[in-house]
């Protein structure tokens, strides 16, 4: 008996059997059917899965906050020993942010604006510890200091748009902590943020765990993040959990088909060049779950009865429970990347460059008065030369703010560029006219990074991909009607889609589909070089992997050159010939890939490195912590840019900005530790 | 018999419904449109009032046709001959609802009589011969010469005659009723192959694509109120006569169309300026967003109704100092009636022209136009294929939010004095006219009653369908729903 109390006590938060519908017009939409987990104190279990699984809709169900179409079925979640479903909502509003808190996606608009940090902070300490006046400023700031905010009888003051988005997330942790939750139910907590706030936040929330011994619930679609952060992991699908393992069990051996599927679908070294393994299909919809086992449709080792019964629980391992009907050994899928490795020399190409950019620059004035005179400007590209031959990948990384995506724009020559020079083919791009550029359009084409946002949703697919043939007056492709059509059909069959979704709306389609969509229509013109702007980070690992194939096949058929814009390292390690490392507006680090990322020189680009969380567990390198953010390009430090953050700076880095060290025929560097 | 008068808001109000047609089989074509107006179809609100409103607008069309009808020959010169050249035309132009009202609008009384009344509202003095064949003079309520007058000398009969036509005419409607609602039942089983009982039940759970039982319930209350005034039309006052004996019911169905006219042409007179200026505006930026901006802060700082004051009294004089222009009066009025809605117009696309140029300012940084951008498309094309039809469901909505506030302007401006011309029918000059008689005692409130109540449903109808056409336009809530 008393054995059994310590294991209750332990145990902060069992859920059993928890299911969660929508009402959708008259029916209901079963989103989460019958799951089970358990969170012990001290010990953090993460939820794994892919948009649309249910994730979010477990966390807000937990404390009763789902949205009005929401019902909670059925199920029991006990919470320190009470029943939180059948709780009176008065006694409820003790355990949200008293018993339980939540950190959201988003910290940009989880803080109410128009408040000030110490406000906010208040109304958790006023209503759940009854503090007032001093006691309650001592207690904010001390909660701010924990959180690592310098100086925060001054950001007690302070209004939420005037912190960084790290700090903001940093202040929704201490308003979390404000009313000593013992479990912290955190929401994709670092998906909004760059990988070295990323790196700091999940330092930060590792430490508080063990400082406080709070249970975490920790929901997340990014395996490295699980590696980093979990005890455990439960692996969700289609609104149940398939596979639930201790931490070193789950990536030593995952034994459900979908996770062994997420594994075998992250890019990595060993992959690279290779196809990625991807799985086909896409979550079945609320209103058309399959009857036996879920994943069955997507899964390459599905049989009769995985379509007719679904699986139930099978021990695997101790603590490690799956789903599946899959027996041992059967179902080990053995991720064999066919390795059709491309073809590629490495060093210096003979090939002439396709693309050369020299010191190109794009500055924004910033206007103020009444005349609107510019007085200063946003440096936010600097001086940025680039090469890039046919048939290869450059790929331009750095955190947000660091002028990547302006230099993909000023290329394409969406943006005016403020100096410097971009020649395609020998021929000068910046300064010409629109008439002129208008026959060098056809050569370049951009993908953009969110698939929603990138096509008309008023046009017909067909009308989007045969609007740049038509702008164009594509060669080949008479203004006749029936000529065009086929060329949109055969350009939507090059990208994996049926040429019938000519016809059809952008709505009716998937992100991935979507992203197809927008490939096709850069295709469709035949460009040489196309910039791809962040085209994977909207998407799901799975459907990632699938377009990340697609550009390689279309690389090694059609011969693109591809300016690969992100800051997904294992991304660039997959596809990239070579590498550039961008910060505040200067390309600070370049070269090939196996230069840059196996043998880093720049201490920025260390540390964005160190800062990436692998997603197997021996692999983690010794994270170097960057203090601080990206400053403002408005007010760049004089100097190297980069030595307020920088272990190694020295006094000539506050003084000048180090020259082009060469260290290899194709490595350079920017940094006054190689002169 | 007649001769055809086109007025230029006829040209206008017909324009218009071609163009709704038009609008109406493009919206056919466009699946993405389609789909918005089936969810119209669908919400019951919306449906209900655009009944109302299709009412409402069938009374409008019936008086924008307008002619002159041929005067009859003279007793005197009747030999026939010489009337085949000289045919003389009436000064008066009636339109097509005139017509099927002639005997509302010919029946008129000497002043004031009260809803359903037999006699006058103010006693006068009045002479009536006696037996004996003297001319005796006594103060009373006059007899009315229409109001009543089949009942003869039977006045106390009045009260059973009333409820007697209410009832006959609540039966025909029930009976009117049962059979459109059968027809449906009908039409919808042979569409849907199913039996007339399953039909029936479709209609009434809704479970039709169209909300078609909103549709009946709103003809239902069309049919109960409209078909017992119609029957009490014919012999009595429904509404009462106003200060010079004409009919109220004549005058409320007369301002139908002003008040139409005042809504739709309006927005037709606002809306380009406000589109093309929003957009170029919030497309271009630099200096030419500056400069629309100015324009418009600086319209919409002066007073609007001190702006249409000073426009309309210039335009009064202009037409006072030119009646070479118009051949009759009812153009006189039709003119000053455009004028207003172009100085409306004029006043009122500031609020839409800022509400595209935030929209036009959030949709150009978006990444499909930055494609189309890099694919060299024109800006002129960019604006027609790729920010137009995005902005097309605010304009949607402002143009039908807009329609019933410019109702209401008018009924002010009228009100003021600087509205429709006097001698033209609408709310405004109704309640104007009405205005001094609440003073009097006993108090005469048929005139202003019935006008609030036309416009309050037809203001009403056009705010209902309004929030429906929100709903299924505007793609967040669309998407949400």
């Amino acid at each position: 008996m008393s054995q059994e109390t310590t294991v209750n006590e332990k145990r902060l938060l069992e859920v059993r059997d928890l299911s969660i519908a929508f009402a959708s017009g008259r029916s209901l939409l079963a989103a989460v059917e019958g799951i089970a987990f358990e969170v012990a104190a001290g010990e953090t279990l993460a939820l794994l899965g892919e948009s649309g699984c249910g994730k979010s809709a477990t966390a807000l169900a937990l404390l009763r906050l789902l949205p009005a179409a929401g019902r909670i079925l059925g199920g029991e979640v006990s919470f320190t020993g009470r029943d939180l479903l059948r709780l009176p909502e008065a006694d409820m509003r003790g355990v949200r942010g008293g018993g339980m808190a939540m950190i959201f996606q988003e910290p940009a608009t989880s803080l109410n604006p128009v408040l000030t940090v110490g406000r906010q902070m208040a109304e958790v300490l006023e209503h759940h510890l009854g503090l007032a006046g001093q006691t309650m400023r001592a207690r904010s700031l001390e909660l701010l200091t924990a959180v690592g905010i310098a100086d925060p009888e001054r950001r007690l003051g302070e209004y939420p748009f005037q912190l960084s988005g790290g700090m903001k997330q940093r202040v929704m942790i201490a308003v979390a902590l404000a009313g000593n939750p013992c479990l912290l139910i955190a929401d994709e907590p670092t998906t909004a943020l760059d990988v070295t706030i990323q790196a700091q936040i999940l330092e930060l929330l590792r430490r508080l765990q063990a400082e406080r011994a709070m249970g975490m619930l920790l929901i997340t679609h990014d395996l490295g993040v699980v590696a980093q952060m979990a005890t455990r992991v439960g692996v969700m699908y289609a609104g149940e959990i398939v596979e639930e393992a201790p931490r070193a069990a789950f990536f030593a051996s995952p034994r459900h088909p979908y996770t062994q599927k997420l594994f075998a679908a992250l890019p990595n070294l060993a992959r690279r060049g290779g196809r990625l393994e991807t799985i086909p299909g896409q979550v079945p919809p609320l209103s058309a779950m399959p009857g036996g086992c879920r994943f069955a449709a997507r899964c390459a080792h599905a049989w009769d009865l995985c379509r007719q019964e679904a699986p139930q629980w099978r021990e695997v391992g101790p603590d490690h429970r799956v789903r599946c009907h899959l027996d041992d050994e059967q179902g080990r899928v053995h991720s064999t990347g066919s390795k059709k490795v491309i073809a590629s020399t490495t060093g210096t190409l003979a090939t002439p460059a396709l693309l050369a950019v020299a010191d190109l620059c794009v500055h924004f004035p910033i206007r103020r008065g009444l005349l609107q005179r510019p007085v200063g400007y946003v440096r936010a590209v600097d001086g940025v030369s680039l090469e890039l031959a046919r048939g290869r990948t450059l790929a331009l990384v750095g955190e947000s703010g660091c002028g990547k995506t302006t230099v993909g724009k000023a290329i394409l020559q969406l943006l005016p560029a403020s100096g410097g020079s971009v020649r395609l083919l020998g021929q000068e791009l910046v300064g010409q006219s629109r008439r002129e550029l208008r026959p060098l359009r056809r050569r370049l084409q951009m993908i953009f990074q969110d698939p929603f946002a990138s096509l008309n949703p008023r046009m017909a697919v067909g009308e989007i991909i045969g609007e740049g043939m038509r702008a164009l007056a594509m060669p080949g492709t008479n203004p006749q009607r029936p000529d065009r059509a086929a060329a949109i059909a055969a350009v939507l069959q090059q990208v994996g889609l049926d040429p019938a979704a000519a016809g059809r709306y952008p709505h009716e389609f998937s992100g991935g589909q979507r992203q197809r969509i927008a490939i096709a229509r850069a295709l469709a013109v035949q460009p040489d070089l196309v910039v791809c702007d962040e085209p994977t980070s909207a998407l799901d690992v799975s459907v990632q992997a699938q377009i990340l194939n697609l550009l390689a096949d279309l690389q090694a058929d059609l011969g693109l050159a591809y300016l690969f814009i992100t800051h997904n390292f294992a991304v660039v390690d997959h596809l990239a010939h070579a590498v550039a490392v961008m910060y505040l507006g200067r390309i600070v680090e370049q070269g090939t890939v196996d230069e840059v990322l196996r043998s880093p020189q720049h201490p920025y680009t260390r540390a964005l490195l160190s800062a990436v969380p692998s997603p197997r567990l021996d692999e983690q390198p010794e994270f170097i912590r960057l203090p601080g953010e990206i400053p403002s390009p408005a007010n760049p430090p004089d100097g190297c840019h980069f030595h307020p953050r920088c272990r190694q700076a020295s006094a000539v880095c506050r003084e000048r900005y180090p020259g082009t060290s060469t260290l290899s025929t194709t490595h350079t560097v920017r940094c006054h530790l190689y002169r | 018999m007649m001769t055809p008068v086109v007025l230029w808001s006829d040209v206008l109000i017909w324009l218009l419904v071609l163009a709704a047609s038009v609008l109406g089989w493009l919206s056919r074509r466009n699946p993405l449109l389609r789909a918005a107006w089936q969810r119209v179809g669908r919400s019951r609100a919306g449906m209900a009032s655009a009944t109302v409103l299709l009412v409402f607008v069938c009374i409008g069309l019936l008086d924008s046709l307008h002619y002159r009808p041929r005067l009859e020959d003279s007793a005197g010169r009747g030999t026939g001959t010489s009337s085949e050249k000289t045919a003389v035309y009436s000064v008066e132009v009636l339109s097509l609802l005139d017509f099927l009202l002639t005997p509302l609008r010919t029946r008129t009384e000497k002043t004031y009589s009260e809803p359903l009344a037999t006699r006058a509202h103010a006693k006068e003095s009045i002479e009536i011969r006696d037996a004996d064949g003297q001319l005796r003079q006594s103060r009373d309520y006059p007899r009315l010469k229409h109001g009543g007058a089949h009942l003869g000398s039977d006045e106390a009969r009045r009260d059973a005659d009333v409820a007697e036509r209410v009832l006959r005419a609540l039966g025909l409607a029930m009976l009117v009723w049962w059979m459109l609602a059968a027809a449906t039942a009908a039409l919808l089983a042979r569409r849907q192959n199913c039996s007339h009982r399953q039909a029936w039940r479709r209609i009434w759970h809704n479970e039709s694509d169209l909300a078609c039982n909103a549709v009946l319930a709103a003809i239902a209350a069309l049919l109960l109120c409209g078909l017992p005034l119609a029957i009490l039309a014919s012999d009595y006052h429904v509404f009462g006569t106003d200060k010079v004996g004409q009919d109220v019911l004549y005058q409320v169905l007369k301002s139908v169309r002003t008040a139409l006219v005042i809504g739709l042409v309006t927005t037709l007179v606002m809306l380009p300026v406000a589109i093309f200026l929003g957009i170029v505006a919030g497309y271009f930026r630099g200096w030419i967003d500056d400069l629309i901006q100015y324009l418009y802060t600086t319209l919409s700082s002066i007073p609007g109704v001190l702006l249409i004051a000073a426009a309309v009294l210039m335009m009064q004089v202009l037409i006072d100092t030119h009646p070479q222009w118009f051949a009759t009066a009812a153009e006189r009025a039709d003119l000053r009636l455009l004028a207003l809605c172009c100085i409306l117009g004029v006043t009122s696309w500031t609020g839409l022209c800022r509400l595209l140029r935030g929209e036009t300012l959030k949709l150009r940084e978006l990444e499909y136009i930055q494609a189309a951008q890099a694919f060299g498309v024109s800006d002129l094309r960019i604006i027609a294929r790729h920010i137009l039809p995005n902005l097309m469901h605010i304009v949607i909505i402002a143009l039908v939010m807009d329609f019933s506030s410019l109702v209401l302007a008018e009924a002010v401006l009228s009100y003021v004095g600087i509205g429709v011309d006097p001698t033209m029918i609408s709310f405004g000059t109704m309640i104007n006219n009405a205005r001094l008689e609440l003073a009097r005692e006993p108090m005469v409130w048929w005139s202003l009653a019935a006008a609030f109540v036309f416009m309050f449903t037809l203001v009403l109808a056009a705010n209902l369908l309004a929030d429906a056409m929100r709903d299924a336009f505007d793609p967040r809530l669309a998407g949400s729903a």
